[in-house]
């Protein structure tokens, strides 16, 4: 068994007429990619893994006015390996002016004995718009959470929006009330752009209000973006509570399969100052 | 070498910045039964010295090293985007609107004592570059550099004041023990010494051109969550 190295790259270009055209898809097992739509593509996993050791890149590049949408067929299974290496995914993505992106895999489960790092680089041209779900599962059924480190940072030209470290599998924030109490997936959802701006009030910086519900928050980000976080005993609870934070926060629920998104706030209001 | 009777001063709670105002989710988990006794305080204090303080400390330290280089010769406008850009790299590692708020409310009272305890160049210009209130570590850092502090010692009195506070609050909230308490404090000890010290080593050479972005951000669902939930409880005794 050896380390794997894999590069993989999606890059939309504005064709004919406003349309989106994938200008390149470039698949390296084990990220083997498939597009499933005009403006959709698939991660579809070939070989097991993650590994340890195992360093796995994914370039995504949306061209200004270009929509893309990104989901993956099943959930990624973070998995020990012989090496004393953590393996390491890197998304690198990049959201050009007035283009939007759809972000979606599957849940991320770290396998106990796993040790694993996944690094998100979202950076998002002033009037980009973005949804970003990611979710952690602690272990498949009634195993311990190997080791796993999530660090999330997105900007809004060149201004940090939102800069976060997930820790999962270190002793003092396993169980601790403070960080995830009882549950066994953590999962959050990004949504930025134009749409979740925070009022223009020069010389104040009076915060937007959250909506709590039972298990998540969507959280009214400083910058342009809501940020919906949630907790869960399993995964189908996670998304359930994800999805109604979504909502909340102004994502159509529909949001997808076009890679559209709703008027974020009209339906709900909650957001408002 | 630092100043260490300064440092007595800055991480005191008798220091009056309204620190003992505020709960650090506590009172929200005790509301909701998720800290019932010590064995529940002790994992959540050290969850949130692991996440929340270990940002606090990173903040506060790379906040000292900015005051600390703050120089009368340079053009004070550089100064003030400096301090706004780490302003933001704070509001940027805070993602619920309820906990910014309490830093910023921390952020400006503190800052309001201290210079007229400290009184500095980079005080004052903190307090033009932010005049809502920077976030509590930023001051902190700024205070403490003032005080003749060394980042070193701005992180640590960040670590501290990131689970003294809350362990007080459980004291009064609880009817707990007293010395139990201060028992996990003391066995936190090195925690705090080890978080001080990560918080040191994140900031590198970059810092020093205001290159923030590799700070921590170790992040806590629960405490965001719990911090929105207390807003919405009418008969709280901390401000959050």
């Amino acid at each position: 068994m050896t380390a794997v190295t894999a590069r993989a790259l999606i890059r939309t270009e504005a064709a004919d007429g406003g349309r989106t055209r994938l200008e390149t898809l470039r698949s390296d097992p084990p990220l083997t990619l498939r597009q499933t739509g005009p403006r959709r593509v698939h991660l579809v996993s070939t070989g097991a893994g993650p590994l340890r050791g195992d360093r796995l890149d994914l370039e995504v590049d949306v061209a200004p006015g270009t929509s893309l949408e990104v989901r993956s067929v099943g959930a990624t299974l973070v998995l020990p390996g012989l090496a004393d290496t953590p393996s390491v995914m890197v998304v690198r993505a990049r959201v050009g002016a007035g283009a939007t992106l759809h972000f979606s895999p599957e849940p991320t489960v770290l396998a106990a004995g796993c040790a694993h790092r996944l690094v998100v680089r979202l950076s998002l041209a002033e009037d980009a718009t973005v949804f970003w779900r990611e979710e952690i599962v602690f272990g498949r059924h009634g195993e311990r959470p190997g080791r796993g480190h999530a660090r999330f940072d997105a900007t809004v030209a060149g201004r940090p929006l939102l800069r976060q470290d997930l820790l999962v599998g270190e002793e003092a924030v396993d169980g601790s009330p403070a960080v995830y109490g009882d549950a066994r997936c953590v999962g959050s959802t990004l949504l930025a752009g134009p749409a979740w701006a925070p009022p223009a009030v020069p010389d104040v910086k009076r915060e937007r209000r959250a909506v709590l519900g039972d298990g998540w928050a969507a959280l009214p980000l400083a910058g342009p973006g809501v940020q919906v976080c949630a907790l869960g005993a399993d995964a189908v609870q996670l998304r359930e509570r994800l999805r109604r934070g979504e909502e909340a926060a102004g994502a159509s629920p529909a949001s997808g399969p076009d890679g559209s998104h709703g008027t974020p706030g009209a339906e709900t209001g909650g957001l408002d100052p | 070498m630092g100043a260490d009777a300064a440092l007595l001063l800055l991480a005191d709670s008798r220091l009056p910045a309204g620190g003992h105002a505020h709960s650090g989710g506590v009172e929200e988990a005790v509301r909701l039964g998720a800290v019932t006794g010590t064995g529940d305080l002790a994992r959540f204090l050290r969850g949130r010295l692991a996440t929340a303080g270990l940002v606090t400390a990173a903040l506060a330290a790379a906040a000292c090293e900015l005051a600390a280089a703050d120089d009368p010769a340079d053009d004070p406008a550089d100064g003030v985007e400096l301090w706004r850009r780490l302003d933001a790299e704070a509001d940027a590692r805070t993602a619920s609107p309820a906990q910014r708020e309490a830093a910023r409310t921390q952020g400006r009272l503190l800052l309001r004592t201290s210079r007229r305890m400290w009184p500095s160049a980079a005080l004052d210009t903190l307090a033009r570059a932010v005049p809502e209130g920077p976030h509590h570590p930023v001051a902190l850092g700024a205070a403490g550099a003032s005080a003749g502090c060394t980042p070193r010692q701005a992180a640590l009195a960040a670590a501290y004041t990131s689970v003294t506070g809350p362990a007080t609050a459980a004291v009064r909230l609880l009817g707990l023990d007293p010395v139990t308490v201060h028992r996990l404090l003391a066995d936190l000890a090195p925690a705090l010494d080890d978080a001080a010290h990560a918080a040191c080593a994140s900031l590198g050479d970059a810092a020093r051109q205001g290159r923030w972005h590799a700070l921590p951000g170790h992040s806590a669902p629960a405490l965001d969550l719990l911090a929105e939930g207390h807003l919405t409880n009418p008969m709280k005794l901390f401000v959050s």
